[in-house]
């Protein structure tokens, strides 16, 4: 099971990064929506996709919004998940980000919690039990 | 602050009667926490002394706030995933088939807390099951403490709350932007009637066609649980369903239920057997002559 991280604060990286290997994951990490892309093409190469993505809204040189709509009109990245975390909270923004292509949306802040309540809504797996406080 | 023994005994053994939760031992931590609050509130220095008080004054202000204190509240949007598909396949439309005639349902949530469960249901209802549509569905949602009530009355919820279980599509669907919170529609609110409600008094006075008692029974002992389940029989319609939390079960021997599976939930069912007279007329009540048997 691997998932990307990507998220201009590296301490929030590291936050998602411990709950989704609390979770199971394999977790990959990226600055930037451009890195991101980089990243999905290496990894498509690779054979190894991701199958799940974190994304963060608000992020230098590609923002998340961008990012989601370059994935959706790829097809062969059609197959990754897009959960967008992010501390946009305006209703309007949320249906922006779904529009444009995104599966789920955690407001930022959250509690762990949340990220597997998403999961399960997803039906994506998770292979441990998760302990942690609010992020 | 902190709870001498036999003070905790005490206060386990008041919240049991006052509400048949069971605080079990270990459970001090809880107590000192979530009392430390009602004492300041009340003036008292210490545990101590709002338990020497409570003894002798446990119908009171005091006696009930140190109920809802210890009351657990812990919920979420769409709590577990399965169940409200279960609802979404398999219940409501069996529901919606039994009552075509009638084209009413009435549902209980019982222990609704801060409001998730019963909103939960409503979007259910509202978003996936066609069949109800134009339909005269109402829903008790009851609990016990009248703090959360009030918060799932007023249907206002936090960044932190929806992120809990709330697929973004019905966030942008059935809530509403209200300062930092998010405010749940008044196409859904008014669907639903809050009440206080005691599991271990005697059962609302109404027929159900389906009732969700979930993640509450828990906390009760097996005395008190089948005390529980037996009341909530008797207001059940003849074929009405039941629904506990994931890891609850009812007696095999609890009169007047049978256990089911039903997609990957497991429901009781009421059988019907034993039907008392109040509860045939809300099966033929508004049904013309013609179709009676």
């Amino acid at each position: 099971m691997r998932a990307l991280v990507i998220d201009d604060s590296r301490a929030m990286r590291r936050i998602l990064c411990r709950i989704l290997e609390g979770l199971g994951y394999e977790v990959a990490e990226a600055g930037d929506g451009q890195q991101a892309l980089d990243h999905l093409r290496s990894a498509g190469a690779a054979g190894t996709m991701p199958m799940l993505a974190l994304v963060d809204w608000n992020m230098p040189v590609m923002d998340g919004y961008t990012f989601i709509q370059t994935v959706r009109a790829t097809p062969e990245w059609r197959g990754l998940t897009l959960m967008m975390v992010t501390t946009e909270s305006e209703h309007g923004q949320v249906v922006r980000a779904l529009a444009a292509g995104a599966h789920e949306y955690v407001i930022k802040p959250f509690t762990p919690d949340a990220i597997v309540d998403k999961l399960q809504l997803l039906g994506l797996p998770i292979e441990a039990a998760l302990t942690g406080s609010p992020s | 602050m902190n709870i001498g023994p036999e003070d905790f005994r005490y206060v386990a053994d008041f919240v049991r009667r006052r509400s048949a939760i069971v605080l079990e031992d270990g459970k001090q931590y809880l107590v000192e926490a979530r009392l430390e609050p009602v004492a300041r509130l009340h003036g008292f220095p210490s545990l101590d002394a709002l338990t020497s008080r409570l003894r002798v004054t446990e119908s009171s202000p005091l006696g009930n706030d140190v109920v809802e204190a210890l009351t657990t509240n812990e919920t979420s949007f769409f709590r577990d995933v399965h169940p409200f598909e279960t609802l979404r396949d398999e219940v409501l439309p069996d529901l919606a088939a039994r009552r075509s005639l009638t084209r009413r349902l009435r549902i209980w949530c019982g222990a609704a807390s801060t409001g998730q469960e019963p909103y939960t249901i409503a979007m259910v209802i509202k978003d996936d099951v066609p069949n109800l549509q134009g339909w005269d569905v109402s829903m008790l949602a009851t609990d016990l403490s009248t703090q959360v009530l009030d918060k799932a009355q007023a249907g206002r919820y936090s960044n932190l709350e929806v992120n809990r279980g709330l697929p973004a599509t019905r966030l942008v669907r059935w809530f509403s932007r209200e300062g930092s919170g998010h405010l749940v529609s008044d196409e859904l609110r008014s669907m639903i009637r809050f009440a206080p409600h005691n599991l271990i008094g005697p059962p609302p006075g109404e027929v159900f066609d389906l009732v969700m008692l979930r993640n509450v029974l828990i906390y009760f002992s097996e005395e008190d649980k089948r005390k529980v389940l037996a009341s909530v029989v008797t207001c059940m319609a003849p074929d009405a369903f039941l629904m506990l939390g994931g890891s609850e079960t009812a007696a095999n021997d609890i009169v007047g239920l049978s256990r089911e599976r039903l997609g990957r939930s497991v429901v009781y069912r009421r059988t019907p057997a034993l039907v008392p007279q109040q509860l045939s007329s809300h099966l033929t009540r508004e049904v013309p002559s013609c179709a009676r048997s």
